[in-house]
């Protein structure tokens, strides 16, 4: 593996798009002269890129956990939940299974990717060769289940749409579910525009 | 990362050259995203702390129905606040409930701001609080004026009756006893319902309630200075000289009690009465419209009979004129005269009199006295005013007090400046009649029935004596002469014989006289000439007509 070379000490680099293979250019930026997509060696500013998504993803975390994303309003009684107390009301009504899909898909894949992502990151910046091979198949785990975590936000937009028997039974949105919607499609920004190939440049300093 | 360009030699000349891509992004700008996160993020902390109200406790004696983070507060239906926490008390005996209000609503955590929890209520005035069975219950706030601020709430059980700034005005009303009213209990002008009792309580005294009331605008206009109110509750049910009345307010009255009010008859001023003005609730409508009573003044009688039937309550008339009532009945012990007079106490309304009463004021006045009841007594009193124990009812035997002239009646002394008034008694019509009759029986007694007796007896005798006498002596006699009677008027007897002929004689004069009667009608110069010869004696009759 350390044998073989890497493209750029050959002179040459791929297009992301239409895998095209050129001349490295000596100037910046540059294009695929096939197809006209930006050329680089690797995708432009990702750790700063990563790093601003992740953190501005991690800002709007906390309000649509704090405040509530949906109202259900039944003969009067009106209800306000937030994902969690959703959870915990879902539990409490005696359905498990779908307290621990909720769960799952919008408290443990949120987190999953901050944390995992956030690692990524850290060691990427430090050009640790620790546990590569994991810490790749985490990024293609996080990028698989980044847009799950919609769920909630779908569920909420659902039903929404279905429940409306005005006074016997409703169901409003509320500002949380915005919130959790923009945490979700940033941390996905995040995964998209880091370069796991990133994560194979530390080798090169070890070899 | 961008690497600087490799000195490498390029591995194969005929690759393509890229070309120049006219697009420059400062790479920086991404941090504007996390920016705006956290301005948004910022925005809504500072949004949040700026919404937030004042946090209040209200303490209630049970939290039944309220939920923490879901029992709003609301004032006029709307939501100003919402229960964050329900906690005991240290004691154990209430519940603090947390609430939250909101920044608009930080009025409401001032001195006069009012809390209750709102459940249904059925009650005998009607059933409130119906929607709180769909919606949940929650908290209903009222607040007034005040501008200090509070933080420590004690919750009212029961939903105040008037709300702060409703149109209207409150009054006082003053009252022996509370009587069948609530908080709640109606206020009616004319049949209407126009407002309802606001508050109760007893005054320091303990003698006596007053009442709170609140009445609605626009009807609080028709609340006067000279307004009365009495107390409708229950049925008015009245005997009178037109027969057997049922009166009541309102079906809800019969049961739950209620005031009334109205304008007393006759002319007055319509100045509408002032906010907290205070009125005597009186008990009944009558009592109410009566004109009015003027301060009382207390009497005390001395009565030398037995009062059976005389109650406390009874009336006391002036010519038959209620002036006032019984107060007190009270048995005393006279040394001197080793008897037991009772003393009858009664308060008198002397301005019941009317027209009676100013005038023998006036009369006290122009006589350079001075003008007070005791005067006017003593006057009335030398002019022979008595009070009298009277029989007011024949079958039940109740007594009432009545006062009267009595004519004839012994003087008295009359003390003016004794309190209280003692006015000299005289016995009731009843005990007078009781006198005459004894009077009248002690005559009889007097009366020699035995030597009537014997006289009679002997009067007898000689009647019995003389008819014996006439039986024995006088009946054959008259027997005697009824024969010759009879003898004398037989058929053949010769009186009757003449007595016939005189009769035929009688008969014939009367034919003549007749005859003569005729021609002196038919001729009366023949009274001075005489006769006229006939000058043809054609008429036969005539001729023995003219005889005599």
């Amino acid at each position: 593996m350390s044998a073989l070379p890497r493209a750029h000490e050959l002179g040459l680099i791929a297009c992301h798009v239409c895998g095209l293979v050129c001349r490295e250019p000596n100037f910046s930026p540059a294009a695929c002269p096939r197809c006209g997509s930006g050329l680089r060696r690797r995708k432009t500013a990702s750790f700063m890129r990563t790093w601003a998504l992740l953190i501005a993803a991690f800002i709007l975390y906390i309000p649509a956990n704090v405040l509530p994303i949906m109202r259900t309003v039944n003969v009067g009684d009106v209800d306000d939940n937030t994902i969690i107390s959703g959870v915990v009301e879902l539990w409490m009504q005696g359905s498990p299974s779908l307290a621990l899909i909720v769960f799952a898909a919008s408290i443990v894949v949120p987190v999953l990717k901050f944390f995992v992502l956030a690692l990524l990151l850290v060691s990427t910046r430090r050009d640790s060769d620790w546990a590569m091979h994991q810490r790749a198949a985490l990024y293609r785990l996080v990028d698989l289940i980044g847009y799950w975590s919609m769920l909630d936000v779908f569920v909420v937009a659902l039903l929404t749409a279905l429940v409306r028997f005005d006074v016997l039974s409703r169901v409003e949105p509320l500002p949380g579910v915005v919130f959790f919607g923009l945490t979700v499609i940033l941390t996905m920004f995040a995964s998209m525009s880091f370069d796991p190939r990133l994560l194979w440049d530390a080798r090169k300093n070890h070899d | 990362m961008t690497d600087p360009p490799n000195s490498n030699p390029p591995p194969a000349e005929d690759l393509p050259e890229p070309v120049v891509q006219h697009r420059h992004i400062n790479v920086s700008l991404i941090w504007v995203v996390p920016v705006l996160a956290a301005l948004v993020g910022l925005s809504l902390v500072v949004n949040n702390w700026l919404q937030a109200g004042p946090q209040i406790s209200i303490t209630f004696t049970t939290a039944e129905g309220l939920e923490a983070g879901k029992t709003p507060v609301k004032y006029k239906s709307v939501v100003i606040g919402k229960v964050t926490r329900i906690s005991l008390s240290e004691d154990r005996r209430k519940v603090r409930v947390e609430v939250a209000l909101e920044k608009s609503a930080a009025g409401f955590a001032t001195y006069d701001a009012r809390y209750w929890v709102v459940r249904p209520r059925i009650g005998l005035g009607g059933i409130s609080g119906v929607d709180t069975l769909l919606s949940g219950t929650f908290i209903g706030a009222d607040v007034g004026n005040s501008n200090q601020e509070k933080y420590q709430f004690q919750g009212l059980e029961t939903p105040p009756a008037v709300l702060h700034g409703a149109p209207g005005k409150s009054f006082v009303l003053h009252s022996g006893d509370l009587g069948s009213l609530d908080i709640g209990s109606p206020v009616y002008y004319r049949r209407i319902q126009v407002g309802r009792v606001v508050s109760y309580q007893l005054n320091p005294d303990g003698k006596s309630v007053s009442l709170r009331i609140f009445v609605d605008g626009p009807h609080d206009r028709y609340v006067t200075t000279v307004s009365r109110f009495w107390n409708a509750s229950g049925v008015d049910l009245s005997l009178g000289a037109n027969g057997l009345k049922l009166n009541s307010q309102s079906l809800a009255t019969v049961f739950a009690g209620g005031v009334a009010f109205q304008e007393p008859p006759g002319p007055h001023p319509s100045t509408p009465a002032p906010e907290d003005a205070s009125y005597r609730l009186f008990n009944d409508q009558v009592a109410a419209l009566a004109p009015p009573d003027g301060p009382p003044r207390y009497i005390r009688m001395r009565f030398n009979q037995s009062l059976r039937g005389l109650a406390v309550d009874a009336p006391v008339e002036f010519f038959g004129i209620d002036i006032g009532k019984v107060v007190s009945i009270n048995l005393d012990y006279d040394e001197q005269a080793e008897r037991f007079p009772v003393t009858v106490g009664a308060v008198i309304y002397p301005q019941r009199l009317g027209h009676a009463y100013d005038k023998l004021v006036e009369l006290a006045r122009a006589q350079g006295g001075d003008a007070d009841l005791g005067q006017i007594m003593r006057t009335l009193v030398s002019d022979g005013l008595r009070a009298q124990a009277r029989t007011g009812n024949l079958l039940t035997g109740q007594l009432y007090i009545a006062m009267d002239f009595i004519p004839k009646a012994d003087k008295v002394d009359f003390n003016t400046s004794a309190t209280p008034l003692e006015i000299p008694t005289a016995p009731g019509s009843f005990d007078k009649l009781q006198e005459q009759l004894a009077d009248i029986v002690t005559k009889l007694q007097k009366v020699p029935f035995d030597s009537i007796g014997q006289n009679l007896d002997h009067s007898l005798a000689d009647l019995d004596q003389t008819l014996k006498q006439l039986n024995e002596e006088v009946l054959p006699e008259f027997k005697q002469t009824l024969g010759t009677a009879g003898n004398a008027l037989s058929a053949d007897s010769p009186l009757r014989h003449n007595l016939g002929g005189t009769l035929q004689e009688l008969e014939r004069m009367a034919r003549s006289l007749r005859a003569l009667s005729d021609y002196l009608s038919g001729h009366p110069e023949a009274l001075i000439r005489g006769r006229r010869d006939d000058p043809a004696p054609i008429p036969p009759a005539a001729s023995p007509r003219s005889k005599p």
